[in-house]
């Protein structure tokens, strides 16, 4: 495995000759291209099947979002967050609100915290369920896109009777929550999770000892906890390499230290690892879920919140574990109704850098896989 | 506690570093240092930070490091020319081994236009720092893909966005916004509507993008 400190850009100018006199191989893949995940370009430097290096270039769908921020006050910027990492809203939304609430010095009362880890953590399910179907799909196994979309429809509309949307929900606000649960809100959270436990099994038996399965994820695209470390990787890749970090743990927010749960890791951070991690992901997000719901309180969904939003001058980082890594907010306040400046740390971005590290030496197939398993949102790359 | 200044103490705990540990500890002197102004409570103002890294920086650099606390964070005010060094430091001594993100944010009324700021984290101490540095437009960085290879892209974002250098970086092109496109979209004088209205037209064949 290259050191990663030491990748040198890539050469795209000069092929080497190669064996039989046959040149090496420069290809573009995507940006319009099923497999990865939305417009990611990859240039490869190929020696026939093998990954020589590669090249990302990214920014398809770059909408300024930073920039927009610094033009909308506090509680407008707010909806724009969800369109970043898309298919989980619903955590963007929480370290905003959490950033701002920090820069305010507020804390959301205990009913709305108890609320927020169930919306986020139904939301941490359905981007591992997505993440599962598209990368089995890529990889030719098309039977679980089938069921997880299948059962992540119960999420969404979950969220929908919350709040009204499905994708990009805008669930939270700064200082709580803009809505009460509906009725049977407790009752239908319950049922999906006594109908998602058995669902979870179902996926692994789709795949866990499926030998084509095995086959085509184990040993690809490996990389070493130090790696992991030295490049930022955050998220289930990270634990999937050994590393037993997540913040929900390290650096507990809302109020995720009153629940019990565990982190799972992996040992040989390779694609098949990566999968199981996630796969015991959702059985302890289900786990906190539970326990929310049972232990929901009763009382005010808002704290005091100002009807202007004017932090006082100063700045903040707040980070949360997103079901992608860490995402971060920082925001510098001027003391005016506007975000002086809003950096959105996008746990996606950092990861993808990985790419070229984990794919080098693997073959052309293998980079769909490994694109996969990185589990990256392009909105959230380019923002 | 009756004193002024915080006991070295206080932030001596390595494994459990958490903001919420660290607040009890200013307030018990606010109202001590004015018995006089009750009526308003005053905006939330840095204090400093103190800790035996900070000591063991500061007995090397003096006056060259601000450490300062705020909402529970820590963060770091370093002279532009002890950067290189610092952040050494940091990494190889201090074992921050994560770099969490590299950002910066422009003060255009300043002489010193840029923030730069390095959010880092510690796995062996769970600690989060912020290392912050004031730098002129025009002024270039040293790259620090040396101590942490996820610098690459931060950087190149950084340049993308505010047209911030960083020396030795190998790759340092824009990696958001097409490369040709002139201006950086982060900077205050750059409106929210502008663009590189010639690029659009050229490349993209439409009069304009809006």
């Amino acid at each position: 495995m290259p050191d990663p400190t030491s990748l040198s850009p890539l050469d795209l100018d000069t092929p080497d000759k190669t064996f039989l006199d046959a040149n090496e191989l420069i290809i573009n893949m995507g940006p319009q291209h099923p497999a990865t995940h939305g417009v990611l370009r990859v240039i490869l430097r190929l020696d026939g099947e093998k990954v020589l290096g590669l090249e990302c270039v990214i920014g398809y769908l770059h909408r300024g979002v930073e920039k927009i921020g610094e033009n909308r006050t506090y509680a407008m910027f707010n909806p724009y967050v969800d369109r970043m990492d898309y298919v989980a809203a619903v955590s963007n939304g929480l370290g905003y609100c959490e950033a701002v609430e920090k820069l305010l010095a507020i804390e959301a009362p205990p009913r709305a915290q108890h609320v927020r880890v169930i919306l986020t953590e139904l939301n941490r399910l359905t981007s591992h369920q997505l993440w599962l179907g598209t990368h089995a799909l890529d990889i030719g196994a098309i039977t679980p896109l089938f069921y997880t979309f299948r059962d992540r429809e119960e999420i969404l509309k979950i969220f929908e009777k919350y709040c009204g949307a499905r994708l990009t929900t805008h669930a939270f606000r700064i200082g709580g929550l803009q809505y009460e649960t509906y009725s049977g809100f407790e009752r239908e959270v319950k049922n999906f999770l006594a109908f998602f436990r058995p669902k979870i099994d179902e996926y692994e038996e789709l795949l866990t000892t499926n030998r084509i399965w095995l086959e085509r994820t184990r040993g690809i695209g490996k990389i070493s906890a130090e790696d992991c470390i030295a490049l930022g990787v955050t998220g289930p890749v990270l634990r999937a390499s050994g590393v037993k970090w997540d913040l929900r743990k390290a650096q507990p927010y809302a109020n995720y230290k009153n629940f019990d749960f565990e982190i799972p890791i992996g040992e040989n951070g390779d694609t098949y690892d990566r999968y199981i991690v996630r796969m015991a992901e959702m059985r302890q997000s289900v786990r906190i879920i539970e326990q929310a719901v049972d232990a929901l309180p009763e009382g005010p969904i808002m704290a005091k919140v100002p009807k202007v939003i004017k932090p006082p001058v100063g700045e903040v980082y707040h980070s949360i574990e997103a079901p992608k890594g860490e995402l971060g907010y920082f925001i510098v306040s001027d003391g005016s109704t506007q975000p002086y400046r809003v950096r959105v740390r996008p746990p996606s971005f950092v990861n993808l850098q990985a790419l070229d590290t984990m794919c080098r030496g693997q073959l052309v197939a293998d980079v769909i896989a490994v694109i996969g398993t990185l589990d990256i949102v392009l909105g959230e790359v380019d923002r | 506690m009756p004193e002024e200044t915080k006991p070295p103490s206080q932030s001596s705990p390595p494994g459990e570093v958490k903001p919420a540990t660290e607040k009890p500890a200013a307030t018990p002197a606010t109202p001590a240092a004015k018995p006089a102004a009750p009526a308003k409570p005053a905006a939330p103002a840095p204090t400093p930070w103190d800790s035996p890294m900070i000591a063991k920086l500061k007995r090397s650099y003096g006056s060259g490091i601000e450490p300062l606390t705020y909402l529970g964070q820590h963060y770091m005010i370093v002279d532009r020319s002890l950067i290189p060094e610092i952040l050494q430091v940091l990494r190889n001594e201090e074992q921050f081994d994560y770099c969490v993100d590299i950002t910066a944010v422009h003060y255009p009324q300043r002489e010193k236009q840029f923030d730069v700021i390095w959010v880092l984290y510690s796995f062996p101490r769970n600690e989060r720092i912020r290392v912050k540095t004031l730098t002129k437009d025009g002024e270039s960085l040293p790259s620090s893909i040396p101590l942490w290879a996820a610098a690459n892209w931060l950087e190149r974002e950084v340049y993308d966005m505010f047209g911030i250098k960083f020396d030795g970086h190998p790759d340092l092109k824009r990696i958001l916004l097409p490369e040709g496109w002139k201006g950086y979209p982060l900077r205050k004088d750059y409106g929210i509507l502008q663009q590189d209205n010639e690029w659009v037209q050229i490349n993209l064949g439409i009069e304009s993008g809006q």
